[in-house]
Order: structure tokens, then sequence, then C-alpha cells
């Protein structure tokens, strides 16, 4: 479904993402995990066309997405929850999801928010209320709940767990691998490796912007030296 | 009517059509401290148009408000590459351009300004003014007003969720340049006189206070706080000295109690539930 293939993204002299080739396939989930500084937010922003690549192929159902600006691989169905929840503070709830449906059309928006407050009863209770006043886990909610009213079939999550509860972060791996269940292929960057790496089937392990492990999420996460290098040794 | 209260009322709507021609681009997130420039750009059009082809007051306006959003459209671009406080300084110089462009043409009058011989009555700028203001709350309930809330908020969130960012940016220069215009038109039929001297640097300071000391987060900030900063002066019957006074105790109390300015989404849904408890609010 999603075929990144030898992508490139420079910042001036940093090479944030070198020749990184990755693929997720229909209802899949894929973790990308990593250290600090490894090139994951940025590979995940060349994907929904807020980062230009300097070379390589981004491909979208075979077709090629690379040209297409952000707004048009929205359409396309390819939604990114950005790092560190970022939701609109000066709207209310209601008025951040009728954001997420820009690109909608106008008559389904209603009913896929009343939707998206059935999911998330939190939210509904204050749907005219600031986005502001909500707590960590509601924003982080309402960002992803901001995604979904798009109808994406790709999915990317930024750290969606950077801040929460442990709680929380059940909560929000269930939504997850719902959203999962019900069709929408799933692209994770996580810190939470070992959580990423239970709920995701494939997994990469990015290294200074180049992938240095791939293969099944069991596979990686039963590796020895990666345990050691970036999962924390329990 | 009597005349200094027809005259309080000309004034009053000119400066809260201005206020919105600001307002626009404030709420995009953008701060223009260009007001006088483009108000300038829309008296000497009308001025220079009325004298040399004397065409009538509705085509005069209409024009002024076309060459303020041409001008508005075509400045956003090498604008828009500026941000924060350089946009503002950028802003800034483009009304010095203009005010140094005015001075130095003898065709425009230079120092000494322009006669106009066409002239309109109050109730022109009222009807104007009501339009402008209905027009700029409509704006700000359509999905546009929410997508220029979102730019202002956080420009790359908005582009991820398919705003086309740069759009909205340029649209609302153009509409700012627009509305600047015509209250320039209005100011000019109606004084019958412009000069460059009166588009100066504190104009465009003015009118930027005007805006953000109202508060940009809803459509009533620019109305209540070009209101109030045309009318408490009166009221108080206080010189121009004075007045800069007062703009600067207000601007050094609003700064510690009310940052987002007078009118806050906060303090409109409290008055709604005041007044309506049983309804809920929808949208």
């Amino acid at each position: 479904m999603l075929k990144l293939e030898n992508v490139d993204v420079r910042y001036g002299p940093v090479h944030a993402v070198k020749s990184v080739s990755l693929e997720v396939d229909e209802a899949q989930i894929v973790a990308v995990v990593g250290a600090n500084g490894a090139g994951k937010s940025s590979l995940l922003r060349a994907v929904a066309g807020a980062e230009k690549i300097n070379s390589g192929n981004i491909s979208f159902d075979g077709r090629p997405v690379n040209r297409l600006a952000a707004p048009e691989r929205v359409k396309q169905g390819i939604t990114l929850v950005p790092e560190g929840r970022q939701i609109f503070v000066s709207m209310t709830v209601e008025e951040n999801l009728l954001m997420g449906a820009y690109t909608q059309d106008q008559v389904q928006i209603r009913s896929g928010i009343e939707a998206i407050f059935d999911r998330f009863p939190n939210l509904a209770s204050r749907r005219h209320s600031l986005a502001s006043v909500l707590s960590g886990g509601e924003q982080q909610m309402l960002a992803i709940g901001r995604a979904m009213i798009a109808r994406p079939r790709l999915m990317m999550l930024d750290e969606p767990s950077l801040g929460l509860s442990p709680i929380l972060v059940n909560q929000l791996f269930e939504l997850i691998l719902e959203l999962n269940r019900q069709g929408i292929s799933i692209l994770l960057v996580e810190q939470n490796t070992k959580m990423a790496l239970q709920a995701a089937e494939r997994g990469y392990v990015l290294e200074l912007g180049a992938v240095r492990m791939e293969g099944k999420a069991s596979d990686l996460a039963a590796d020895k030296s990666l345990a050691e290098a970036y999962l924390g040794d329990e | 009517m009597s005349g200094y209260l027809s005259g309080l009322i000309g004034i009053l709507g000119i400066n809260i059509i201005f206020a919105y021609s600001i307002y626009v681009t404030a709420a995009t997130g953008q701060l223009n401290l260009g007001g006088a420039g483009f108000q300038a750009i829309g008296a000497y059009s009308c001025a220079v148009l009325s004298e040399m082809f004397g065409l009538s007051i509705p085509f005069l306006l209409l024009l002024s408000t076309i060459i303020g959003a041409t001008v508005g459209f075509l400045i956003a671009f090498p604008i828009l590459r500026t941000r924060g406080v350089y946009m503002v300084l950028a802003t800034f110089a483009f009304a010095e351009i203009v005010a140094g462009v005015i001075l130095n043409s003898d065709s425009l009058g230079g120092p000494t300004g322009l006669v106009l011989s066409d002239y309109i009555e109050t109730d022109v700028i009222i009807w104007s003014t009501i339009g402008v203001v209905v027009f700029c709350f409509y704006l700000m309930s359509t999905r546009i007003g929410l997508a220029m809330r979102a730019v202002h908020d956080d420009e790359a969130v908005a582009d991820l969720l398919g705003v086309n960012r740069r759009a909205v940016q340029v649209g609302a220069f153009a509409i700012g340049g627009a509305l600047a215009g015509l209250s320039g038109g209005l100011y000019a039929l109606y004084f019958g006189f412009v000069e460059a001297q009166y588009f100066n640097a504190f104009l465009s300071i003015f009118v930027l206070l005007y805006v953000l000391i109202g508060g940009t987060q809803t459509a009533w900030g620019a109305l209540i706080g070009a209101s109030f900063f045309t009318l408490v002066p009166e009221l108080l019957r206080m010189g121009d000295d004075w007045r800069f006074f007062i703009f600067g105790v207000i601007i050094v109390v609003m700064m510690i109690w009310r940052p987002e300015g007078m009118v806050t989404r906060q303090a409109i849904d409290r008055i709604t539930l005041k007044l309506f408890p049983v309804v809920r609010r929808h949208g």
C-alpha cells in the first residue's frame, strides 16, 4: 500500500533520512523504532508531504505521491498525527474535529463527528469547550479523533504515547489495534519500543537516519543485540 | 443628526472597516503594521479616479476596494516570506514606501494632498460598515474562517490536515487590502481631501492596536476595539496628547490582564450561557 524506495531527506548539511526503503501493506501495523534523532519523525513528515524528499520515491497504492502537496495526500487517505498532540488550542473540541474533516465531503462530516464522540465520551461531554482545557490524554485522543475523521487508509502516529500515563498508554494501544482491525493501516513511530513492537506485525529499526534492521516485529523484539542497544534490557 | 454626531459616526465606521482589514490577517496569524499604506492606496485611488474620470460614487468605492485587494494580493507574496517580527517590519516598510511615493509624486499632490469634488453622506458609511461587519462575521463562521484560525494556531498542522496554507494567507492579505482600500475610499469621499501625512505610522499602529486589544479570537474583537478607541477619547473629551497616555495605560493593563484581547471566545461562551442558559450551543 505504502512503499518508500531509497528516500533521502536532508536539512542543509544534515542528512536526516538516508536511503530508507520501507513498506506498509494493507491493514498492517508497522512500527519504526530507534533512538532520538534517528530520523523517525522526518520520515513520517516526508510521507505526509510536510517535508520535501531529496531523492527516492514514495508511492501509495502503486502511484507515486512525491509531487503531491500535503493536502492532496490527505485526500488520498494518508494522515499524520503529529508529535506532541498538536491540537488547535484556540478552538473548541468540535472545531478541532471539523478541521480534521477539512478535505471531506461536507455532508458526511456530521455523522463522522458523531461517530468520534460515540467512541470518546470524554470528548463528547466537552465538545464546546476549548481544546486547551483538555488533559494530556484527552488531547491525544482528540488528535487521533481528528485524524480519524478524514477517513484515512493509512494513519501515521508520531510518538503517540509521549507524556501519557501507563494506563493511558495501554488505552492508546488498544485504540490503535482497534483502528487497525477496521482496516486502517498504521505506521507507528515510537520511543516506547516494547509496546510498539508488540502491537506491530513488522518493524524497522532506524539508526542515524538509515534502516539498521527490519523484519517481523516479534523477531526484532527478541533480538538480543537490539534489546541491549535500544529496548532497555529488563 | 447633528453635524458632530454624524461626523463621529462617519469616522467610527471608517475605523471599524479599517480595523477589519487588519483583523482578517491577524486572525490568520499575520500582523500587519502597514495598515495606513493600504488605506492610503484606497484613498488616493478614489481621489485620482474621481478627478480624472468623474466616475460615480459606487464605482469609485468598488475600484478602491479592488485596487486595495490587488495590492494586498501582490504584496502578500514577498511579505509572506518573512515571519514574526520581521513580517511586522516588512508591512511597516511597505506603508512607509507608499507614503514616500505619494509625498514625492507631483501628480498625487505631493505634501499638499488632493481635493475631491465628489462627496458622500454618513449613511453610505453606515451601510458599508454594516456590510463589512456582516461579511466578516460570516467569513469567520465558514470553513474558510475555520481554516484561517487553524493557520493562526499552527501552520504546520493546518497544512497536514489538508488546508492550503499559502492560499489562506494570501487570501487574507487580499481581503485585508480590499477592506483597507474601501475604508480609504470612504475616507477620501467623506472628508473630500486626502494628504499623505494623515496616513502615517501612528495610524498603522493605532489600527493594529484596535484589533489586538479588541481581540483576534472572534470577529467581535475588531468591532469592539475600533469602537472603544474611537468613542472613549471622544466621551472623555480629551485631546490627542492624552489619547497616547490612555493607550499606553490600556495596553499595559491589557497585557497583564487580558493578553488575548478584550473579547475572547471564553468570554463569549460565558455571555451566551448567561443569556440562554437552557439552549445548548451547536456549532
